[in-house]
């Protein structure tokens, strides 16, 4: 039966009105209401509330930005279960770039530098810090968004480089903002049984993405889902980076990863695309002090990408160009789109494009 | 709803819509090929990738055994229904097609010769003299019982002027379904869209096959898809397809608008498979078929595969039932 909300919104599901009363008042969703929103059979009605939060923040915008994704090294002392990636030292299929191969990678005029990799057990600090001085010295145009808080944990633990220290000295040598991989999926449970305990774990991760954010480094968030975790996981974790972002602020873009199958198999299969969308929508509403929810096209497929701009995502990602670590995991999705293909994927759904760049200033709105 | 209604919104309205017809939560799919007989072809349309114009060196036509040969392939990994269609080739006679039916029929009877469009139906007849109704009656005869809806495009005058000036108006679309579903065969519609139409013209193509439906009730299923300017004469003007948002608007309201209609098909082949589950909360009821062979997209370069295990872990996926049906919406098998 159609509920037929106030606000005309069309419900299926009618315990999902208390939460439209919420959304549409500004009231910010409890643990239960998130956990409803990853249990509704109503995917329309969850989407078009995430589409009215979305709305309210960006009006029809949808955001993308001409970046490059730079992988310095695979090379990696830990063994996640989810991650196709990472090699050891020597092992077929390890690289390891060096500064002017990394230049190499970056085309003058490219607005951002992705730039994530391994924990490299002999890199010292110093080669980080030098790393983005050069780029910085090079391509003065171009914002370095660069290492994972992971990464920045691991300098401590390999190096005893303490994360404030490290994002000072990187932030002086030309860093820009940080990217928001690393998180996984904020639970005990699953580090222990994905192997991931070695790395930087839930409390970690935020206070680094806190000292960034006090540090004026803005950052972006993630979320590694469709494997084995519970739904109330995914709450959790959103959960824990809402009340990281009321304390810190820094965060841009929450971006839901959709976990690869490729040879690390968790799951048989990938998660499928309704569930894409029902996340990004739960995100988009959960998040309410989120300025972006993220459809990376790289993970979910251009397809389920274009659709979720109607299920409350603002912003695509970019073009990418050579994007590693999915791509290792077998991704069916290209390593990189053309400005076209982004621009088409904006337009089917029937919104404006604005092309940004690192940080959200925008550089041009497309008709 | 083609141009303004808010996509979910639209979407929400076409599954209440599907619900209502069939109120299981069950998503049919049939086991199928789609082999062409010819590529031949003199109808020049300028959205096509497929046809050689008689003479040209990769112009092709296969003789009465090769197609069945074909057929046979199609009936070893349980096909139900072989969709046959191909060029306007003049020189083919009546007895060319009947045989290919009255032979499908009598070697493979489990397979539903599901066979020629009607703008090849409108070939036959004129090339043989005959009135569309006496070539579907002969058709009959030779056990032949549905027909498939491509050759439809967009029925509009302009549209069809523009993009297959040569294959006639809708009229001679229309005249053979509408022909044949007096005489008891049933078909399907088709729409190709993202080219050179206008919404109006989309309406113009709802409008008229409701109406037809409303007189025999012949259509079991609505096939909407977007058209892939690739190797074809339009892509000097049309570079790139019709995305999914597109695709989803098209089907939640052609369920909501054909509401004579007991099926609308989700395309995986031609919109992906990821389009194809979302398409099921879209007013999609059926899958559409495994399609072992394909040669007309796949001669605009657009290239995609499917097993029936894979078709049974999608619909489940998106949280349906599958069901394996027939040519006619038959149940064969629930899973």
């Amino acid at each position: 039966m159609l509920t037929a909300a106030p606000g005309s919104l069309l419900l299926r599901d009618s315990r999902l009105a208390s939460v439209w009363d919420k959304v549409r008042n500004g009231v910010r969703l409890s643990r239960e209401d998130g956990q409803l929103l990853f249990e509704t059979e109503d995917l329309h009605g969850l989407g078009r509330m995430a589409d009215f939060a979305k709305s309210r923040r960006h009006g029809e915008q949808v955001f993308f930005v001409l970046n490059r994704y730079v992988n310095p090294t695979n090379v990696c002392v830990l063994s996640c279960s989810f991650c196709d990636f990472a090699r050891k030292k020597g092992e077929d299929g390890a690289f390891e770039n060096s500064i002017e191969d990394v230049l190499d990678m970056i085309k003058p005029g490219t607005r951002e530098a992705h730039i994530v990799g391994g924990h490299h057990p002999d890199w010292p600090f110093d080669y980080y810090e030098r790393m983005i001085g050069a780029i910085h010295a090079a391509r003065p145009e171009t914002q370095i968004k660069a290492f994972t808080a992971a990464e920045i944990d691991y300098l401590w633990r390999r190096w005893k480089i303490e994360p404030r220290e490290a994002l000072t000295r990187l932030k002086k040598a030309g860093l820009h903002s940080m990217p928001g991989g690393g998180a996984e999926i904020f639970s005990k449970r699953l580090q222990k049984e994905l192997h991931y305990s070695g790395k930087a774990d839930a409390d970690r991760w935020l206070e680094i993405h806190g000292i960034a954010h006090s540090l004026g480094i803005k950052t972006n968030a993630t979320m590694l889902y469709g494997h084995i975790e519970t739904m109330a996981e995914r709450v959790e974790h959103l959960l824990r980076l809402r009340e990281q972002q009321d304390r810190s602020g820094g965060f841009l873009t929450f971006i839901p990863l959709a976990y690869q199958v490729g040879t690390t198999k968790l799951v048989p299969r990938q998660t499928p695309p309704t569930d894409d969308l029902r996340t990004i929508a739960a995100s988009r509403l959960l998040l309410d002090n989120f300025p972006h929810i993220e459809a990376y096209w790289v993970m979910i497929g251009e397809e389920t990408a274009s659709v979720a701009l109607h299920f409350g995502a603002s912003d695509v990602n970019g073009t990418l160009e050579d994007e590693k670590i999915a791509h290792m995991a077998q991704a069916e999705s290209p390593p990189g789109l053309a400005q076209e293909q982004i621009l088409r994927m904006i337009r089917d759904a029937g919104k404006v494009a604005v092309e940004r760049d690192a940080l959200y200033n925008v550089v041009k709105v497309w008709n | 709803m083609l141009t303004e209604a808010p996509l979910l919104d639209l979407g929400g309205l076409a599954q209440e819509a599907r619900f209502r017809l069939h109120p299981e939560k069950h998503v049919s799919f049939v086991i199928d090929s789609n082999p062409n007989y010819t590529n031949v072809c003199i109808t020049d349309c300028q959205f096509c990738a497929f046809y050689r114009k008689p003479g040209d060196p990769e112009a092709y036509t296969l003789s009465v055994e090769e197609v069945l040969a074909k057929v046979e392939f199609a009936a070893k990994k349980g096909a139900t229904t072989v969709l046959l269609q191909g060029g306007h080739n003049p020189t083919l006679p009546l007895e060319y097609y009947t045989t290919l039916v009255s032979e499908t029929r009598r070697r493979f009877p489990h397979v539903t010769p599901h066979f020629f469009t009607a703008s090849e139906i409108q070939t036959v007849a004129q090339v043989s003299g005959l009135a569309v109704v006496e070539v579907l009656d002969r058709l009959w005869e030779a056990g032949q019982r549905t027909l498939p809806g491509g050759g439809a495009e967009v029925l509009s005058e302009r549209v069809r002027r523009r993009i297959e000036p040569k294959k006639g108006g809708p009229g001679a679309w229309l005249e053979v379904h509408r022909e044949a579903h007096r005489r008891g065969f049933k078909s399907t519609a088709t729409m190709m869209y993202g080219h050179v139409e206008e919404p109006d013209d989309l309406v113009d193509h709802l409008d008229a096959i409701r109406e037809l439906q409303d007189m025999f009730g012949g259509f079991t299923a609505f096939v909407p898809w977007s058209f892939k300017p690739g190797n074809t004469l339009l892509e000097k003007w049309i570079k790139q397809y019709k995305g999914p948002n597109t695709y989803l608007r098209m089907l939640a309201a052609a369920r909501l608008y054909l509401d004579n209609f007991p099926h609308v098909q989700a395309s995986w082949f031609s919109e992906g498979k990821r389009a194809g589950q979302i398409a099921l909360h879209f007013g999609a009821d059926d899958w559409g078929g495994t399609l072992f062979e394909e040669n007309v997209h796949r001669a605009a370069d657009y290239v995609n595969t499917i097993t029936v295990e894979e078709i049974v872990t999608l619909i489940r996926e998106a949280g349906f039932t599958p069901v394996q049906r027939t040519t006619t919406y038959e149940t064969i098998k629930t899973w």
